[in-house]
C-alpha cells in the first residue's frame, strides 16, 4: 500500500510540476491543484499507515495499550483541503476574470502597462 | 508564564473585521471602527511588548492544552516586538487608507480584509506551532489575493495571477516541508521539535527538509531566484494596499526564516554559504532593477527585493553580531517600507502620476510635505543617526569578521546604489521644474482639511518612529541585543512553553 | 440541461439532506461528523437544487443573501471562543453546561463553535457558487 502511495505521490508532484511550467492558465491551476493534493497524500502517508486501527479508546479502558493509527496527519490534511479549496475557489474566478479582460489563456500575455508608465 | 491577553492583538483584528462586516457598505463608520481597532491593537501590542521586556517570555496554551499537544501562542521579544512595528505600521495604513483607498474599494469590504491580514500577520508572529504558522500563512495570503484584486484594473488582475501561482507555490513548500518534518520527529511544537532534531540520527534527511522551509519562505520574502512576482505585481494595488504587502508580507518572510533556521534548525556551513550567495545576488539583482525604473511604486519595489538581501545576508554570517543587525534593519525596513509606498500615494494625489519623468516641482509647492519625505528619504538611505545606519554599521562588522568580504562589498555598494537611486528620485520628483504635462493633476490641493490630514498625519507617525528608531538607537540596540540572546540560547524559549 | 427526474428528486432530497446534515452538525463532538461536514452537506444540498432548477430558483428559496450567513457563523465562533475568558480560562477552551439535554446530548461551546462553522460553511459554498454561475451567464 505505502509503495502504490509513493508512487502516486511522485506522478501528482511531477504532473504538478508540470503543469505549473506550461504556459496556459487553466493549466496553471490544475497544476496547483495535483500539488495540492500530493501534498496531502505525502502528509497522510508520513503518517505511518495503520489499518483498521482507529485512535478510539475503549470504554471499558483508561489508556490505549494496542497500536493505533495516528489522527494528527487527519486534521492536518482537513485543514490542507478547506484551505486550498477557498484559494482554488478564488483562483478560478480571478482567472476567468482575467481571461475575459485579456481574451487569452496565454501567461504571457499578461503584461498590460499601468497607466503611470506611459 | 501563562498569559491570556498576549493574543488581544490578535482578538481586537479579529472583532474589528466582524463588526465591519457587520455594517457591510456603511463606509464611513467601516473607517472609524478600523482607526479606533488599529489604535486599540497599537495600545494591546504596546503593552505585550512591555510586559515580554520587563517580564520575560509569556505563553498561551489554546483550548488549554498542554504545549506539546496544543497549539501553544508565545510571546518572546522577537515576536512581541514585530507585533509591536506592525500595530505601529498597520495603523498609519488604516489612518492613509481612510482618505486614500476609493469608496468602491470599500464598498467591496477592503477594511474587514485589511483587518483579517493585520490578525494573520500577528498570529504569524505569536504562534508557536509550526503547522498553526502554515493555517496564518494562508490567512496572510488569501487576504492579500482579495486586497490585491478589488478594484479590479487590468493590471492589477494580472499581477494577482503571479503573485497568486507563485504564493501558493510556497505554501505548498512549505506545507511539504511540515508534513516530512512530521513524518520525521512526530510533532508540530517548534518548542518540541528544536528537542527532537538534534536527536535525528540522519542529519542529512533533516537538513534536506530545511530546504523546503528555505524554499517556502524565500518565495514569501523574495530572494534572489524566487523574486520574480515581487516586482510584477507590487506596483499594481492602491498605495495602502502595496505599503501593507511592502511594508509587511514579505518580512513575514523573513521573520519565518529566522525563526526556522535559529529555533529548528542550525544551518550547516553549506547552507550559511548558500544564504550568504543569495543575499548577494539578491543585492544585486534588486540594485539592477531599481536603476532602470522610471514609475516610483516600481522602483520602491525593486528596493525591497535590494533590502531584502541585507537580512539573509545576516542570517547567512550567523553570527550574534550579523542576526542583531539583520533583526535591527528588519525592525527599521518595516516603517520605512511602509512609508515609502504610503509617500508614493501621497505623490500621486498630489500629481496624479508616479511617472518621475512626468512628475517635478513638489518640493517648490509643498516644503513642508517635501521635508517630511526628505527625512525618510534618509533614513532609508542609511544617513547617520537615522534608523537605516546602525544596521549597516553592525551587518558590515559582522561580514569583516567573518571575511565575507564579498558580501560586504555588496552591502556598501547596495547602500551606494540606493542612495544614488533615491538621489536621483528626489531631484527628479521634487526639484525638477513641473513638466507641465497635461496629464499632471493636483487633486490634494482641492481635498478637505480632513482628508488632507489623514493623508499626511500616518506618513508624519511613521517618520517620527523611524527618527526616534535612529536617535535612540541605544534602547533598540538592547532590545536586539536580547533578541539575538534568545535566538542563539533557546533554552528559555523552550523551557517557557514545555514548562 | 434540466431533467425531470434530477428536479423531482431535489425535491425531495433538499429537505432530507437538509436533515442529515443537522445530524451530522449535533452528533459531530465526540463522533464523526461536526460543522464542516454537516456545513457541506447542507450547501451540497442547495448546490443540488440549483443544478436540477438553476441557480435563481436556488435563490429564490434561500431568500436571502448567503453573504450574511459569514458574519453571523463568524462571530457565533468568535463569541463561543471568547466567552472562556470570562471565566478566566484560555481562549477555545471547552466549557459545558452539566445537565444533558435529550436529543443534542452535553451542551457546551464547543457545539455554538460548531454552529458557527455550519453557517459560515454554508455562506461561504453557496456566496461562491452564486458569484461563478453568475458570472459566467
Amino acid at each position: 500500500m505505502e509503495l502504490v502511495l509513493v508512487c502516486l505521490i511522485g506522478i501528482l508532484y511531477a504532473s504538478g510540476m508540470y503543469m505549473i511550467l506550461r504556459r496556459s492558465m487553466v493549466k496553471l491551476l490544475l497544476g496547483i491543484l495535483l500539488l495540492g493534493n500530493a501534498t496531502n497524500i505525502l502528509i497522510f502517508l508520513l503518517g505511518n499507515l495503520t489499518a483498521g486501527k482507529p485512535p478510539v479508546i475503549p470504554p471499558d479502558l483508561k489508556v490505549f495499550n494496542d497500536i493505533y493509527a495516528d489522527p494528527i496527519p487527519q486534521a492536518l490534511i482537513l485543514t490542507a483541503i478547506v484551505i486550498s479549496f477557498g484559494l482554488t475557489a478564488f483562483a478560478i474566478v480571478l482567472l476567468k476574470r482575467v481571461y475575459v479582460l485579456v481574451d487569452s489563456d496565454d501567461l504571457d500575455d499578461l503584461n498590460t502597462p499601468e497607466e503611470e508608465d506611459i | 508564564m501563562t498569559d491570556n491577553s498576549i493574543i488581544a492583538p490578535l482578538i481586537i483584528h479579529l472583532l474589528a473585521a466582524l463588526l465591519q462586516l457587520a455594517f457591510w457598505r456603511k463606509t464611513v463608520t467601516q473607517r472609524y471602527i478600523s482607526v479606533t481597532a488599529a489604535f486599540l491593537g497599537l495600545v494591546s501590542a504596546g503593552v505585550l511588548f512591555h510586559k515580554v521586556y520587563s517580564g520575560g517570555i509569556l505563553i498561551m496554551n489554546a483550548a488549554n492544552w498542554r504545549a506539546p499537544f496544543g497549539i501553544v501562542f508565545v510571546a518572546d521579544l522577537f515576536s512581541s516586538s514585530l507585533v509591536l512595528i506592525t500595530a505601529i505600521a498597520s495603523l498609519a495604513v488604516s489612518v492613509f487608507s481612510a482618505a486614500g483607498i476609493n469608496r468602491a474599494r470599500m464598498l467591496y469590504g477592503y477594511f474587514p480584509i485589511f483587518h483579517f491580514l493585520v490578525m494573520g500577520l500577528n498570529g504569524a508572529f505569536l504562534t508557536g506551532d509550526i503547522f498553526n504558522l502554515y493555517v496564518w500563512f494562508e490567512v496572510i495570503i488569501i487576504s492579500s489575493f482579495v486586497l490585491m484584486t478589488l478594484g479590479g484594473r487590468k493590471a492589477q488582475l494580472e499581477g494577482a495571477v503571479k503573485y497568486m501561482a507563485l504564493n501558493i507555490l510556497a505554501s505548498m513548500f512549505f506545507l511539504t516541508g511540515i508534513g516530512v518534518l512530521y513524518g520525521i520527529t512526530g510533532s508540530l511544537n517548534m518548542a518540541d521539535l528544536a528537542l527532537r532534531i538534534p536527536k535525528v540520527q540522519n542529519q542529512s534527511l533533516i537538513n534536506l527538509t530545511s530546504v523546503f522551509f528555505l524554499l517556502g519562505f524565500g518565495i514569501k520574502s523574495a530572494v534572489f531566484p524566487l523574486y520574480f512576482w515581487l516586482p510584477s505585481s507590487y506596483h499594481t494595488p492602491p498605495s495602502a494596499v502595496a505599503a501593507t504587502f511592502g511594508g509587511l508580507l514579505t518580512k513575514v518572510g523573513i521573520y519565518a526564516l529566522f525563526r526556522v533556521f535559529t529555533l529548528l534548525f542550525t544551518p550547516d556551513d553549506n547552507l550559511k554559504n548558500l544564504l550568504v550567495v543569495i543575499a548577494i545576488f539578491t543585492i544585486v539583482t534588486g540594485m539592477l532593477g531599481a536603476l532602470i525604473k522610471d514609475n516610483i511604486r516600481r522602483l520602491f519595489s525593486s528596493l525591497i527585493v535590494c533590502h531584502i538581501g541585507f537580512m539573509v545576508g545576516g542570517l547567512g554570517l550567523y553570527s550574534k553580531m550579523a542576526m542583531m543587525g539583520a533583526v535591527f534593519y528588519l525592525f527599521h525596513d518595516i516603517l520605512v517600507k511602509t512609508n515609502m509606498f504610503l509617500i508614493a500615494g501621497l505623490i500621486r494625489q498630489l500629481r496624479g502620476s508616479m511617472n518621475m519623468k512626468l512628475l517635478g516641482g513638489i518640493y517648490g509647492q509643498y516644503p513642508k510635505i517635501s521635508l517630511v519625505i526628505a527625512l525618510v528619504l534618509f533614513s532609508l538611505v542609511g544617513i547617520p543617526p537615522l534608523s537605516g545606519f546602525w544596521p549597516k554599521l553592525y551587518l558590515i562588522e559582522a561580514g569583516f569578521d567573518a571575511k565575507k568580504f564579498v558580501l560586504v562589498a555588496t552591502i556598501l555598494a547596495g547602500s551606494f546604489l540606493t542612495l544614488y537611486v533615491i538621489a536621483r528620485m528626489w531631484s527628479e520628483v521634487f526639484w525638477k521644474d513641473p513638466s507641465g504635462d497635461e496629464r499632471i493633476q493636483d487633486t490634494f490641493a482641492s481635498l478637505r482639511l480632513h482628508k488632507k490630514t489623514f493623508l499626511v498625519l500616518p506618513v508624519v507617525l511613521l517618520c517620527f518612529c523611524s527618527v526616534m528608531i535612529g536617535l535612540d538607537a541605544q534602547f533598540i540596540i538592547e532590545v536586539v541585543d536580547r533578541i539575538t540572546d534568545e535566538m542563539i540560547n533557546t533554552a528559555p524559549y523552550i523551557k517557557a512553553v514545555l514548562g | 440541461m434540466r431533467s425531470t427526474i434530477l428536479q423531482t428528486a431535489s425535491q425531495y432530497l433538499l429537505p432530507i439532506l437538509l436533515l442529515f446534515s443537522f445530524f451530522l452538525l449535533i452528533r459531530g463532538h465526540y463522533s464523526p461528523g461536526g460543522g464542516f461536514v454537516g456545513g457541506l452537506v447542507a450547501s451540497i444540498a442547495f448546490v443540488l437544487h440549483s443544478f436540477a432548477n438553476g441557480v435563481e430558483s436556488t435563490m429564490r428559496i434561500i431568500r436571502y443573501k448567503p453573504m450574511s450567513l459569514i458574519p453571523i457563523g463568524l462571530g457565533l465562533s468568535t463569541a463561543s471562543m471568547l466567552l472562556p475568558l470570562f471565566f478566566g480560562k484560555p481562549v477555545m477552551t471547552s466549557l459545558w453546561v452539566p445537565e444533558q439535554l435529550p436529543v443534542f446530548g452535553s451542551v457546551g461551546t464547543t457545539l455554538f463553535f460548531d454552529v458557527g462553522v455550519y453557517l459560515l460553511v454554508v455562506g461561504v459554498v453557496l456566496t461562491i457558487l452564486f458569484t461563478i454561475s453568475l458570472f459566467s451567464e
